[in-house]
């Protein structure tokens, strides 16, 4: 049995309760064994006390979409690199995308990357398992294997099921073992060779552009199946106002219906490729100004449940080409709270709703116990200076792969101290 | 007044404050005005019985073409040429898989051989931008993918300057493949830097969005599009490319976006006819148009070379000259 530990004098922000007071927190065998709020608390003997001196404590960050080169792009992020880069980014948990080498698609391999992250990742790696073999959209996988396995659930990953036929059966599938789907929307045809946002900036660029339709039409469609079918159903990505319309109607009828966005989309717009910076290629694309707000504010009404990193490590090879000829993606776990801090620094959005969208709502719609500051959950949780400034420069990733979108950029706020099942996982230096 | 340097023919010029020619929108009106100012001059050197001028001499210039064109490029060696330039050809063939791989590679063995200018053709857009971030020397884009052909709109300038006196006050139509034209962007920019009335004609299917903010009007009505125009620039049409998903067919094409006669007496009487080549006769023009009297199209060939020696000059200072 380990030392009780006390967290103490902390601002508390729990958005699955609505807290936002000082107080502590007592962690013991892991888990959160007290709360107190509004005053000191009681020490224990022999407990290690963390003077938290008003900082903000936070659930842990739970990141809905990572992509891991392990296994079989080592080159580009292991386990190791991703967990690393994660707790020093506060995202205690994060959902790892079955694109890999092989796919995830077999319960052998989802039991392999379990095993494998426990002894090699300090943040915590929830496998998601593909939906169709070798994420070829043809034929469905062993729903029932992967769950057991440990999937924590179905998601093509950076592909998107063409065939609503398909999908229908998957998402009927699903539901029998109550497994979320979590789909990203992209009609091939409309994406085509598409490479940007489609418009004036892609016109002067000489760029092929990407309409708003080529997300609206499956999102639609995937919406449409979901109430059909009785699934839970996560958009995993949206990037345009029409998505927001299409969810929030979806939303009122069907409450197992939910949507993610990329903290990308939520930071930054089509200018900020200039002149064909690859790290700004992402799939969806990054969309204009207004696309950006309109997101900001379905975040803010509740449309858009969940805010992750799309944390997508590419190495040089593929990302110093020209714009076109370039790979999607862009690191994300370093910067994800730092980035979605800057919503709150502008006032456009309130802390306590941007950490819902990390925390509580991820949970949520996993059924996971963690991301709530709660007696029993698990002790995940993180300690954020909100104004600590810092800047991102390549020294400073911890990811193996150095394409961040956010390269150079001015920050304002950080995770100062992690802990991961009541255990300290990452400690600011400076 | 005598010249600094009477070997330097442009030396009445004042300093061209550009070190590489990636993208006309990088060019402010009065150095568009400098660089036709210069062909001018060029156009007057390559018409003397001793066409050659030796402000480049001792310099190495590089074409590097990934993509074929044999006309650009000749353009472009006999430009260098003339200004007494050691020109060397390149021709990169490249699968589609390897080549952004083979350009930021040979950038960097190219930039070892100390060039002093590089020429470049790429399929995608941007891939001239990136390589000259990569490299030491001037770099000239000779066309990227759909994102911009500057010197071919620098040519078709001059090409209207000479033939209507001015590019003031006149209307110019360009028709066709707009979507997919590098020619086209870099004309609507450098045209409307100069307040040049542009206007564009094609199917809707081939118009990228936020055309109407690049060019003055937006039509897709050839007879409406030609009313008034003094100048007919016909655009080529990818019709391997376009048949069956931009337009259906050729000879549907070429009815409704053909230039035939019937088509140009729309335009005013004196309009000239430009097209950048290679053309599809039959497909986007008649032959008889294209051969025809109103057809400028072969000055556009001639001007080529002294708009591309005058970027040559213009980009290459003397400074570096011991």
């Amino acid at each position: 049995m380990t030392r009780p530990l006390i967290i103490d004098n902390a601002r508390i922000v729990d958005p699955a309760s609505g807290t936002d007071q000082l107080g502590a927190v007592l962690i013991e065998d892991g888990r959160i064994s007290d709360l107190v709020l509004g005053g000191p608390a009681g020490v224990p003997d022999n407990a290690e006390v963390i003077n938290a001196g008003g900082l903000i404590l936070s659930p842990g960050l739970i990141d809905m979409r990572v992509f891991v080169g392990e296994p079989g792009k080592e080159y580009r992020e292991t386990l190791a690199s991703a967990g690393a880069a994660a707790v020093a980014g506060g995202v205690t948990s994060f959902v790892m995308m079955p694109d890999t080498t092989p796919t995830v698609d077999d319960g052998a391999l989802v039991d392999f990357l379990i095993r494998r992250a426990e002894v090699q990742s300090p943040a915590r790696v929830l496998p998601a398992a593909a939906i169709t073999k070798g994420l070829a959209g043809k034929e469905i996988t062993e729903f029932g294997l992967l769950r057991e396995a440990g999937a924590v659930c179905l998601t093509d990953g950076a592909q998107s099921i063409q065939s609503a036929s398909l999908l229908r059966s998957a998402m009927g599938y699903a539901a029998n073992f109550d497994m979320p789907i979590v789909h990203h929307v992209a009609e091939a045809g409309l994406v085509g060779d598409g490479v940007m946002n489609e418009g004036l900036f892609a016109t002067v660029l000489g760029l092929k552009g990407i309409p708003r339709e080529a997300e609206t039409i499956p999102l639609a469609r995937d919406l449409q199946l979901a109430a059909l079918t009785k699934v839970r159903y996560h958009a995993a990505q949206v990037s345009t106002a029409g998505s927001a319309a299409l969810l929030d109607a979806a939303k009122t009828r069907n409450p197992s219906v939910s949507a993610g966005i990329s903290i990308n989309n939520l930071c930054l717009n089509e200018n900020d490729i200039g002149r064909y910076r690859t790290f700004f290629k992402l799939s969806p694309p990054l969309r204009t100004e207004d696309d950006r707000q309109a997101m900001v504010e379905a975040l803010k009404a509740g449309i858009i449940d969940t805010i992750h990193s799309d944390h997508d490590p590419q190495d040089s090879e593929v990302k110093r080409q020209p714009f076109a000829e370039a790979s999607n993606g862009a690191i994300g776990l370093e910067t994800l709270l730092a980035a979605a801090l800057r919503l709150v620094h502008s006032g456009d959005v309130d802390l306590s709703t941007v950490l819902r969208a990390m925390t509580v709502r991820p949970a949520e719609i996993l059924g996971l116990d963690t991301g709530r500051i709660a007696r029993g959950a698990p002790a995940d949780l993180i300690l954020i200076d909100l104004d600590y400034p810092w800047q991102v420069t390549e020294k400073t990733i911890r990811s193996r792969s150095r394409n961040t979108s956010f390269e150079g950029a001015r920050m304002q706020g950080k995770v100062i101290r992690t802990l991961v099942g009541g255990r300290t996982v990452f400690i600011d230096e400076a | 007044m005598p010249q600094s340097s009477p070997a330097r023919f442009s030396g009445d010029f004042p300093p061209f404050q550009q070190r590489h020619l990636i993208s006309i929108a990088d060019l402010k009106q009065h150095e568009i005005v400098d660089l036709l100012d210069r062909a001018e001059r060029m156009i007057e050197i390559s018409r003397q019985e001793r066409k050659s001028l030796p402000t480049l001499s001792g310099k190495t210039q590089i074409n590097l073409f990934f993509e074929p064109s044999t006309r650009t490029q000749s353009s472009f060696e006999i430009a260098g040429k003339r200004l007494g330039a050691l020109v060397v050809n390149m021709s990169v063939k490249t699968s589609s898989v390897s080549k952004g791989e083979t350009l930021v590679d040979t950038a960097a063995t190219l930039n070892a051989m100390r060039p002093d200018v590089l020429v470049v053709r790429h399929s995608a857009a941007g891939a001239v931008e990136l390589l000259s971030q990569k490299v030491g020397c001037s770099v000239v884009n000779a066309g990227d993918g759909a994102h911009e052909h500057p010197t071919q709109a620098l040519l078709d300038a001059l090409t209207i300057r000479n033939h209507k006196g001015t590019l003031a006050g006149l209307t110019v139509a360009i028709c066709g493949d707009i979507a997919n034209s590098r020619v086209a962007r870099s004309n609507l920019l450098l045209l409307g830097a100069l307040n040049v009335r542009t206007r564009v004609i094609a199917p809707r299917s081939l118009l990228p969005a936020g055309i109407e903010n690049l060019a003055t009007e937006v039509f897709t009505d050839m007879k409406e599009g030609l009313k008034g125009a003094d100048v007919v620039m016909m655009l080529r049409l990818q019709h391997e490319r376009a048949n069956g998903k931009m337009v259906p067919s050729v000879r549907e094409y070429y009815r409704f976006y053909g230039l035939d006669e019937e088509k140009l007496s729309w335009a005013k009487p004196d309009a000239i006819v430009m097209h950048p080549g290679p053309m599809n006769r039959g497909v986007e023009i008649d032959p008889a148009i294209a051969d025809g009297e109103r057809s400028v199209i072969t000055d556009q060939v001639e001007m080529g070379v002294a708009v591309r020696m005058a970027v040559l000059d213009a980009l290459l200072p003397a400074r570096n000259e011991p």
